[in-house]
């Protein structure tokens, strides 16, 4: 094995074959997803999707008052996303659910269908995660309320006594309470071991509601064609 | 006109000692997040005021700092030295070297500032910003075209098969980087396919870029420090092209039971195990070099680190191979099994080999030698023992986490609530953050050495043998 030309084009083709596999072909298969409504079906009993889609060349809209899933994040649940990534949360979190009978995602309550490819074609980055160091974040959001995941994002030991995960006062700002218009309607409750005092408050920053936004907009709580809510 | 090894080393100095000066301070910069990280995860109240040093970050830093300082810099240092005396052709161009170590550690050095900061990127291995792009693509390129020049105009009748290796991974790497650059940061794809080109970068710059070069620096460094030829030609050529071959599938097995097609797994999983036949076909080509020359090996340092790093390439491989089976992979899927695997790879087996290769070049580059055979001691045990104490921790912690996260009652209902979990962890985390600080310590004694040796007089003429840490049966 002496030849350059020899090994390049051997280097090159084992790479180019793995690319072509993996992702060029995962690709083909995978582009023309897009958001569906789980009941829609076209004369070929196939699911058809989005606002509008075509049936023989002719664009018709969706039937109102359906809605086509997934939902596009947007407004503060699509900047919490950049949070969520400037923090690193995805190297302690998940976002997908495993089949039931694999792992006990079910039996935690994570969810109650196996995570599909089409519940991530609009998120413009995907975060699957490989690491639960942490519970996975897919249907957070309706297992708790909003006041939870501020208390838990600024410090989880409010909640969740023993967890390793850290605090974010950063994503807060103590302030104190104006005297002449009191509270602020934002202040967040907290128990008085964790309140910074009399006459003082704690409010979100922006970030923290953008973030907390995002993780609320992470439900998968829809039916799609090709998945159901699994039955007990 | 054939050079001579010692004029190759001596026109190598000026780029490997940069490369090598920076790899250590980023060995170091990489130990100090990592201890950050490991105290983080059991008392995550430490500097948890700080945003620049919240645990995500440290941790990214860690990561980035060590594989893309030190471990592209030792690489930088190490590969391109190999490379230029198995071609025996007088260097030229090694002002390109110099100056992607220049662009090389600016980019790092800007990237892991912009982690922590907070530009990081939510894809892992890519994490350093946008920003560093043309740095890194450009320093990729540079060293690329230095190694392709300097293997085309070689003199040498032969080529070895470290040097396959080394123009391979010179290859994959800028090419991989590219395509993953484009596909998930540029351009990004649409959905899953993002997660499917991040394993396949990922997994790749373990397989395609870090291996083979640790494989090619253990195949020219045993036969050349025990004098004897490597056991089978036939062999090395079989192991390289298997590697080639399934390697590059084997990435995707991080998304084992995730919304991703199917059969992608299936050709994960069929790969990840068909990696066994690479890692025995070396196994066997490093090991029986070995056989019946153990001895002379304890006594060499270069020999300990890398024949350490060549079994636990052996070990490391079989456990990943088995790992990407379904129903191993249930129990250790989003465990610190897999970040105990992580480091076995990377440090047990590449870390190591890069020391050992370390402890070879640098008299050879400086005319000095080693000035004290106990610090090598300490970096030996430290290391050694460190790396497996921190494997064997996360290993057993991961394994009881993962069975406990899917433990469930008669009733279907889990046995252990997720806190419980996690508090049962803590033990072993306190046991990888120990292993950690032996490792610290191990880098602090490597880092004394080589910068004494920098800063000391040569010592050619007045030492006339190599730094050895035992009688060798010569003496005996």
């Amino acid at each position: 094995m002496k030849s350059l030309p020899l090994i390049f084009l051997g280097v090159f083709f084992t790479l180019a074959f793995s690319w072509t596999g993996i992702v060029l072909t995962s690709h083909l298969q995978m582009k023309d997803l897009t958001p569906v409504t789980a009941e829609l079906v076209d004369k070929d009993d196939k699911p058809v999707g989005g606002g509008n889609f075509l049936v023989n060349g002719v664009t018709i809209k969706n039937t109102d008052g359906m809605t086509a899933y997934p939902l596009r994040p947007v407004g503060e649940a699509q900047r919490g996303k950049e949070i969520y990534e400037q923090m690193g949360c995805l190297y302690c979190h998940s976002q997908q659910v495993r089949r039931k009978g694999f792992g006990a995602d079910f039996e935690r309550g994570w969810g109650n269908r196996q995570s599909v490819a089409r519940d991530y074609i609009e998120q413009d980055r995907v975060m699957l995660g490989t690491m639960r160091t942490g519970p996975d974040l897919t249907n957070v959001g309706l297992r708790y309320p909003e006041l939870w995941q501020y208390q838990h994002i600024y410090n989880p030991q409010i909640t969740s006594t023993g967890s390793t995960m850290p605090p974010y006062p950063f994503l807060f700002e103590v302030q104190t309470i104006n005297e002449l218009t009191g509270p602020s309607v934002e202040a967040l409750e907290l128990p008085a071991n964790y309140h910074p005092g009399p006459g003082f408050e704690v409010i979100p920053t922006q970030r923290a509601k953008d973030l907390v936004s995002y993780l609320m907009s992470l439900n998968q709580d829809y039916e799609l064609p090709e998945i159901k809510f699994t039955e007990e | 006109m054939k050079a001579r090894l010692g004029e190759v080393d001596a026109s190598m100095r000026q780029p490997a000692m940069l490369f090598l000066v920076s790899a250590v301070f980023w060995l170091l910069a990489g130990s100090a997040f990592a201890i950050m990280a490991a105290i983080k995860s059991t008392n995550p109240d430490f500097l948890g005021l700080s945003e620049w040093l919240t645990f995500g970050r440290v941790r990214t830093a860690h990561l980035n700092a060590m594989i893309f300082g030190w471990g592209n810099n030792v690489i930088f240092a190490v590969a391109p030295w190999i490379m230029g005396r198995l071609c025996k052709a007088r260097i030229r161009h090694t002002n390109i070297l110099l100056a992607a170590g220049i662009f090389w550690n600016i980019a790092v050095t800007v990237g892991i500032f912009g982690i922590l900061r907070g530009d990081m990127v939510g894809v892992e291995w890519l994490e350093m910003p946008a920003y560093i792009t043309p740095l890194v693509i450009i320093t990729y390129a540079l060293i690329g075209v230095w190694v392709v020049i300097a293997f085309r105009w070689r003199q040498s009748e032969h080529v070895y098969v470290s040097q396959w290796y080394i123009l391979a991974a010179f290859f994959w790497l800028p090419w991989l980087y590219t395509i993953a650059q484009i596909m998930l940061i540029f351009e990004p794809a649409t959905g899953v396919v993002q997660s499917l080109t991040n394993w396949w970068f990922a997994h790749n710059v373990l397989g395609l870029w870090l291996t083979p070069i640790a494989i090619a620096t253990a195949y020219y460094l045993i036969p050349k420090v025990l004098g004897r030829p490597i056991h089978s030609y036939y062999l090395s050529v079989v192991g390289f092209w298997a590697l080639a071959l399934f390697y590059n599938w084997a990435g995707v097995h991080h998304l084992i039971g995730g919304p991703v097609p199917a059969w992608v797994i299936s050709a994960g999983t069929v790969a990840s195990v068909m990696m066994v036949i690479p890692v025995i076909v070396t196994a066997i080509n490093h090991h029986l070099t070995v056989v019946g020359s153990h001895k002379d090996g304890w006594a060499s340092p270069t020999i300990r680190f890398v024949m350490f790093g060549a079994i636990n390439y052996t070990v490391v491989s079989l456990f990943g191979s088995a790992m990407a089976l379904r129903h191993v992979n249930e129990v250790t899927h989003f465990t610190h099994f897999t970040v105990g695997h992580a480091h076995h790879g990377v440090y047990a087996f590449f870390t190591m080999i890069m020391f050992g290769a370390v402890y070879y070049m640098m008299p050879r580059l400086l005319f000095r030698e080693w000035r004290n055979p106990f610090l090598i001691r300490v970096h030996w045990w430290m290391c050694g023992l460190g790396i497996l104490l921190m494997v064997i921790s996360l290993q057993i912690g991961g394994w009881i986490q993962g069975l406990e996260m899917n433990a469930l009652d008669a009733d279907g209902v889990p046995v252990h609530t997720f806190i419980q979990v996690v508090e049962n962890t803590k033990p072993w985390l306190w046991l990888r953050s120990l292993s950690g600080l032996m490792l610290l310590v191990g880098h602090i004694a490597f880092a004394i050495n080589v910068f004494w040796m920098i800063f000391s007089p040569k010592t050619e003429g007045q030492v006339t043998q190599p730094t050895l840490l035992t009688p060798t049966t010569e003496e005996t």
